[in-house]
C-alpha cells in the first residue's frame, strides 16, 4: 500500500543519510587518532628463536618508509614491537602491556604457535584483532570461534597437502621418509602430508624421524631414514637443519625425490651452504620471491625492494628472505589500514581484513591475497618450484584456492 | 638518630600491610598482573634459596620444579576439573616427592658437579614435556590453555572492581605470606642451623651428629615443593603452560634473582623477584639484545662488589644506622 | 648392517665435536679446578671473530691463527681482570660468575653479529681421496686436528716444566707458591689456553652445524657429559668420552629410545657417571684428608 511504502521509503532514506554521515565521521578505538595508529607486536629478539627477530626489524623498516611518504590516510604508524624471547609466558605479559598500557589498536604479526596460543583467548575476549600471525598453523583461520584472529602465510597443512597431491600424481608407488622438527611446526606439516595422502599414508610413509632444535646435527636421523629404503624424502626442517639434511643426503649417496618445506627454501641461506649441486632437483612450494634467485633480481618490483632495503633497512641482509616476508606482510597491513579509511574501530579493521583481494609485488606470479567472512586464510596459493642448480624454476601449476 | 621503638616498628608494619592490600585498586589490571608474577617469582626464589643459599647445594635446575608444579596444576585443572586452589597442595606434594628423589643422587655430588647435573636437568625439561607418550596428558608442544578463576564475590574499592587479576593478587599474596612464614619458622630453629652448618662445615656437622643425608635430601624436597607451588600459581596467573615457557633461561633467572636479593636471606627473595620481573622490561627499551647482557654484567658485578645482594647492603646500612643511634 | 656402521661412524664424527669441547673444559679444570659453564659461548664468540676476518678477505689459515691468538689473549685477560676477583670465593660465587659470562658472551654474539645463520668454511678439501661414503673430508680433518690438540696438551702437561707448574698450581696453590710458582699467572695461562682450544673447537664445529649465536647451546651439554665420562682431569678421557657419547647418542636414538629424548640421555649419562664412577674412565681418584 502506497502509504506504508512512502513511510518505508522515508525511513530508508533517513537511515541511509544517518549511516552515510556516520561513515563520513571518524571512528576510533583505542590506539587510533587523527595523527597516528598504534600497532602492537611480540616477536623473539633474543633466545633460541632470535633469528626471527629479523622479521620484526623488516616490518619496522617498511613502516618507516610509509611514514616518510605521508603515512596511511594522513596518519603515522607507530609500531611497538617487544621481545618475548619465544617464551609464551612472556608473550602474555608483553601483549597485555601493549593492549592495556600502551593501548594499541591491534596486535600484528606475533610469532610462534605456542606464543599465539597463549594470547588467543585473551585477545578475542578483549576484542582486539590478532592479525596476520607469523605462523602457518591451521587453527588461526577459524572465524566462527575466534573472529578476531587471522593468519597470513599459507598454512603448513595446506602446503603439505600440495606435496602429497603432487606425489600421488607423479609417483603413486613411492616410499616416503619424513624428517621433521619435533614441535608444532614440524608436526603440523606431517599431519597435512598424512591427510593429503589419505588412506595411502600408512603404506607410503615408511619412516619418520624427528629432531630437536637443540640437536647439533641430524646425521643419525638421515642415516636411519636412508636405511629404510625410501625413495621420496619430505624434509620438514628449519634452515640450519635443512642445509645439513641436503648435504648429508648427498654425502650418503642418497638421491630421493626431495620435497623441501617452504620455510627453508632460501637459495642463499640454505641451498648454497648445503651445496648447489647437492640441491639439484629439490622441490618446494613457494609464495614469495626468493631474493637470492637471479630470475627475480630484475624489474621494477625488485628495484623498489632494493631501494627500500638500502634506504630504510640498511642493516638488513639483501639475501635474507625474512626481509621479503616482512616487507610483504607489512604491505598487507597497510592495505587493511588504507581500506579502513577513517573508521578505525577494531571491528572495522577485522571487516577490512576479511575483504582483501590484492596481489603484492614480492609475491610469486599467480599468488594472491584473498579473504572473505568465511575465509580467514589470506594466502592459499603456492607455486611448485624445482631447483635447477642456479635458481628455483616454476613448474606445474599454482595450487590452492 | 633514634632507632624506631617497638611501637614505631608495629606502625610501620601495619602501614606496609595496608599499602599492600590497597595497592591493586590503585593501579590498572595489567600492573596487578605484573605484581602477581613478582609474588610468584618471590616464592620460587624462596624455594631456591633454601637449597642453595642456606644449604649450599647449587641448583641450576629449579626451573624443572617450577615446570613440574605448573604442569601439575594445568593438568589437574584442565583434565580433572580440579578447582585452582586445590592444585597448589597437589603441586607441592608431587614436587616434594620429585625433589626428594633427586636429592638422593645429589648427595654424592659436590658443588660444581651438582650445578652441572641440575643444569642438564633444566636443559632436558622442555624435551621431556614434549615427549609424545605424554602428549595426551601434557598437550605436547601446543601446551594447555587454562581458564583464569573469577573472584568468588563481588567487591569494589576506589571505584575499581575485584577483577580476576586482583583476586589472584590477594590469593597469591596469602600463599606467599604463608610460604615465607613457614620458611622463616623452619630456618630459625634447629633445622635452619643444621642446614647452614652443613653448608659451611659439612665434616664438622657430621661429627656433631647431624644426619647429613637426611637433611640434604629433605632440603631438596622442601625447596622443590615451595618452587613447585610457585609454578602452580604461575600457571594460574598466566593461564597457559607450554614446554617453551620452561627453558633453562627460567632456572638461570631464578638464580639471578636469588643472587640479587641476597643468598640466605628470606626477604631478599622479594627484591630478587622485582628485579627479574621488571629489569627485562626496562632493558627492552634500551636495546633488544640488552637484557641478557645486563643480567650477565650485573651477576658478575654483584658477585665481586656486593656478594650478599641487596639484603646484604640493606642489613649493613641498617646496622650502621642503629650503631649510630645508640 | 650398513646402517649400523653408518650410525657408529656418524656417532664418531659427532664425538669429535663433543670431544673438542670437552678438551677445553678439561683444560680449564686442570688449571683451575673449576667447571666453566661459559665455555660454549666463548667458543662461539671466537668463531664469530674468525668469520668476520674471513668475510673481510683474510685467507682461512691466517684467520684461524689470528683467532686462536686473540682467544688466548682474551682468556688470559678475562682471568686477570674478572676471575681473579673471585678466585678465593666459594664455589657458588664462581658458578654464578660463569653463568654471567655465558649470558654476556651470548648477548655480545647476537648483538654484534646478528642472529641470521651463517656458513663457515672448512679448510679441508671436499674431494679428498680419503673421504668416503661414510665420513667426509672435514670430519676426518677435524678428528685429526682434535687428536693433534690432544697430543700437544699431553706433551705440554707431562713433559714441560710449565705444564707441571700449572698442574701444581691447580692442585695445591699454597705449596706451589712456596716453591716459587706464580700461581695467579698459571691460572691466567690456563684460561688463555682453554679459550684457545675452545676457539679451535668452534672453528671445527661451525662448518657442520652452521654459525649462529646459539650454536653451542645443544653441544655444551654433550661436551660436559663427554668430559665427565672420560674424567674431568684427563685430556685423553675427554676425547674418548666424546667418542663414546657420540656413538651412544646415535645408537640409542636410532634403535632404542627414539630421537625425542636425546637430551635426557645426556642427563642420565651425567648423573650416572657422577654417582657411579665420579672420576670417569681415565680420571685419577683424589683422596681428601678430613
Amino acid at each position: 500500500m502506497p502509504f506504508i511504502n512512502f513511510r518505508l521509503a522515508t525511513v530508508a532514506v533517513a537511515a541511509a543519510l544517518i549511516a552515510g554521515s556516520a561513515l563520513a565521521q571518524k571512528k576510533y578505538d583505542p590506539g587510533a587518532t587523527d595523527k597516528e595508529i598504534k600497532l602492537g607486536n611480540a616477536i623473539p629478539y633474543s633466545g633460541p628463536a632470535s633469528a626471527y627477530g629479523a622479521i620484526g626489524k623488516a616490518v619496522a623498516a617498511y613502516f618507516d618508509k610509509v611514514n616518510a611518504e605521508g603515512g596511511v590516510n594522513g596518519r603515522m604508524i607507530k609500531f611497538l614491537s617487544l621481545d618475548d624471547g619465544y617464551n609464551p609466558a612472556r608473550t602474555v605479559e608483553v601483549t597485555r602491556r601493549l593492549v592495556e598500557e600502551d593501548e594499541v589498536l591491534l596486535m600484528f604479526q606475533t610469532l610462534g604457535t605456542p606464543s599465539n596460543s597463549a594470547i588467543h583467548k585473551y585477545l578475542n575476549t578483549k576484542k582486539v584483532p590478532q592479525l596476520f600471525v607469523a605462523t602457518g598453523a591451521t587453527k588461526w583461520g577459524d572465524p566462527q570461534n575466534f573472529p578476531y584472529t587471522m593468519g597470513w602465510q599459507p598454512s603448513y597443512q595446506s602446503e603439505a597437502k600440495i606435496y602429497a597431491a603432487h606425489l600421488l600424481e607423479t609417483k603413486p608407488g613411492g616410499k616416503v621418509a619424513v624428517l621433521y622438527q619435533n614441535d608444532d611446526y614440524g608436526k603440523d606439516y606431517l599431519k597435512g602430508f598424512e591427510d593429503g595422502l589419505g588412506d595411502k599414508a600408512k603404506t607410503m610413509i615408511v619412516a619418520r624421524a624427528s629432531y630437536e632444535v637443540t640437536d647439533p646435527t641430524i646425521d643419525s636421523q638421515m642415516v636411519s631414514l636412508r636405511a629404510s629404503g625410501a625413495d621420496v624424502f619430505f624434509n620438514v626442517t628449519t634452515p640450519k637443519f635443512a642445509a645439513q639434511a641436503i648435504k648429508k643426503a648427498a654425502d650418503l649417496g642418497w638421491k630421493p625425490v626431495h620435497y623441501l618445506n617452504s620455510v627453508s627454501s632460501s637459495a642463499g641461506s640454505v641451498l648454497a651452504p648445503a651445496g648447489l649441486d647437492n640441491s639439484m632437483g629439490v622441490m618446494t612450494a613457494g609464495y614469495i620471491k626468493d631474493p637470492t634467485d637471479p630470475q627475480h633480481q630484475k624489474g621494477k618490483d625488485w628495484d623498489d625492494w632494493v631501494a627500500w632495503m638500502k634506504k630504510y633497512h640498511p642493516n638488513g641482509d639483501l639475501k635474507d628472505n625474512f626481509a621479503v616476508y616482512g616487507y610483504t606482510v607489512a604491505q598487507t597491513m597497510v592495505q587493511v589500514l588504507r581500506q579502513a579509511g577513517d573508521n578505525l574501530t577494531r571491528d572495522n579493521i577485522m571487516k577490512q581484513a576479511a575483504s582483501l583481494d590484492i596481489t603484492l609485488p614480492m609475491l610469486l606470479p599467480g599468488v594472491n591475497i584473498k579473504t572473505g567472512p568465511d575465509d580467514f586464510y589470506p594466502i592459499e596459493r603456492e607455486q611448485m618450484l624445482r631447483f635447477n642448480g642456479k635458481s628455483w624454476e616454476g613448474f606445474g601449476k599454482v595450487y590452492g584456492r | 638518630m633514634k632507632a624506631l621503638g617497638p611501637r614505631g616498628l608495629w606502625l610501620t608494619v601495619a602501614l606496609l600491610v595496608l599499602a599492600l592490600l590497597v595497592l591493586p585498586f590503585l593501579v590498572k589490571n595489567y600492573r596487578v598482573f605484573q605484581f602477581n608474577l613478582v609474588l610468584v617469582y618471590a616464592i620460587a626464589i624462596l624455594g631456591l634459596n633454601l637449597l642453595t643459599g642456606f644449604n649450599g647445594q647449587i641448583s641450576l635446575g629449579h626451573g624443572a620444579f617450577y615446570a613440574f608444579g605448573a604442569y601439575t596444576a594445568a593438568v589437574l585443572m584442565d583434565k580433572a576439573g580440579v578447582p585452582y586452589w586445590a592444585t597448589l597442595p597437589a603441586a607441592g606434594l608431587l614436587c616434594f616427592g620429585f625433589g626428594l628423589l633427586l636429592g638422593f643422587p645429589a648427595l654424592r655430588l659436590a658443588g660444581p658437579y651438582l650445578a652441572l647435573a641440575t643444569y642438564a636437568l633444566a636443559l632436558a625439561v622442555p624435551q621431556l614435556l614434549k615427549y609424545k607418550r605424554l602428549e595426551e596428558l601434557t598437550g605436547g608442544v601446543q601446551g594447555i590453555v587454562l581458564v583464569k578463576p573469577d573472584a568468588p564475590f563481588a567487591f569494589s574499592l576506589l571505584g575499581q572492581p575485584l577483577s580476576q587479576d586482583r583476586w589472584l593478587y590477594f590469593f597469591t599474596l596469602a600463599v606467599a605470606a604463608l610460604m615465607f612464614l613457614l620458611s622463616w619458622n623452619l630456618l630459625r630453629g634447629r633445622v635452619g642451623r643444621a642446614l647452614v652448618a652443613i653448608r659451611d662445615h659439612p665434616i664438622a656437622a657430621t661429627a656433631m651428629g647431624i644426619n647429613l643425608p637426611l637433611f640434604k635430601s629433605l632440603a631438596f624436597g622442601v625447596s622443590a615443593a615451595i618452587t613447585g607451588v610457585a609454578g602452580a600459581l604461575g600457571a594460574i596467573t598466566v593461564a597457559f603452560v607450554s614446554p617453551d615457557s620452561f627453558t633453562v633461561s627460567l632456572s638461570i633467572f631464578l638464580l639471578v634473582g636469588l643472587v640479587v636479593g641476597g643468598l640466605a636471606s628470606i626477604p631478599g627473595a622479594i627484591f630478587g623477584a622485582v628485579f627479574i620481573q621488571f629489569v627485562p622490561n626496562i632493558a627492552d627499551d634500551i636495546s633488544k639484545s640488552a637484557p641478557s647482557a645486563i643480567y650477565g654484567v650485573l651477576l658478575i658485578a654483584l658477585m665481586i662488589l656486593m656478594p650478599s645482594g641487596v639484603m646484604g647492603v640493606l642489613n649493613g646500612a641498617w646496622a650502621r644506622l642503629r650503631a649510630r643511634g645508640s | 648392517m650398513d646402517a649400523l656402521l653408518h650410525q657408529i661412524v656418524s656417532g664418531l664424527a659427532n664425538g669429535c665435536i663433543y670431544g673438542s669441547v670437552a678438551l677445553a673444559l678439561v683444560m680449564i679444570y686442570q688449571s683451575t679446578h673449576h667447571i666453566n659453564f661459559a665455555q660454549g659461548e666463548m667458543a662461539t664468540f671466537s668463531t664469530f671473530i674468525a668469520w668476520a676476518l674471513i668475510q673481510a678477505g683474510w685467507p682461512y689459515w691466517a684467520a684461524f691463527a689470528t683467532t686462536v691468538a686473540i682467544s688466548f689473549a682474551g682468556g688470559l685477560l678475562l682471568q686477570r681482570l674478572v676471575l681473579r676477583q673471585v678466585e678465593k670465593a666459594p664455589v657458588l660465587t664462581n658458578v654464578i660468575v660463569f653463568i654471567g659470562l655465558l649470558l654476556i658472551f651470548n648477548a655480545l654474539s647476537g648483538w654484534i653479529f646478528e642472529h641470521t645463520l651463517k656458513s663457515f668454511p672448512s679448510p679441508f678439501p671436499k674431494d679428498s681421496v680419503l673421504a668416503s661414503r661414510y665420513v667426509s673430508a672435514h670430519e676426518l680433518g677435524s678428528a685429526a686436528v682434535m687428536l693433534g690438540v690432544l697430543g700437544a696438551l699431553f706433551v705440554f702437561f707431562r713433559l714441560t716444566p710449565l705444564g707441571l707448574a700449572m698442574r701444581a698450581a691447580a692442585q695445591n696453590p699454597d705449596s706451589a707458591r712456596l716453591v716459587g710458582i706464580r700461581v695467579s699467572w698459571m691460572l691466567a695461562l690456563g684460561w688463555g689456553l682453554a679459550a684457545a682450544i675452545g676457539s679451535v673447537a668452534g672453528m671445527m664445529i661451525a662448518p657442520v652445524v652452521f654459525l649462529d649465536p646459539n650454536m653451542m647451546a645443544g653441544i655444551l651439554l654433550y661436551g660436559f657429559a663427554a668430559a665427565l665420562l672420560g674424567g674431568i682431569d684427563s685430556p685423553l678421557g675427554a676425547v674418548v668420552g666424546g667418542f663414546v657419547v657420540g656413538v651412544l647418542e646415535n645408537l640409542l636414538g636410532a634403535y632404542v629410545i627414539g630421537t625425542e629424548l636425546k637430551l635426557s640421555v645426556a642427563l642420565v649419562l651425567i648423573v650416572a657417571t657422577l654417582t657411579l664412577r665420579p672420576n670417569g674412565l681415565f680420571g685419577k681418584t683424589v683422596v681428601s684428608r678430613v
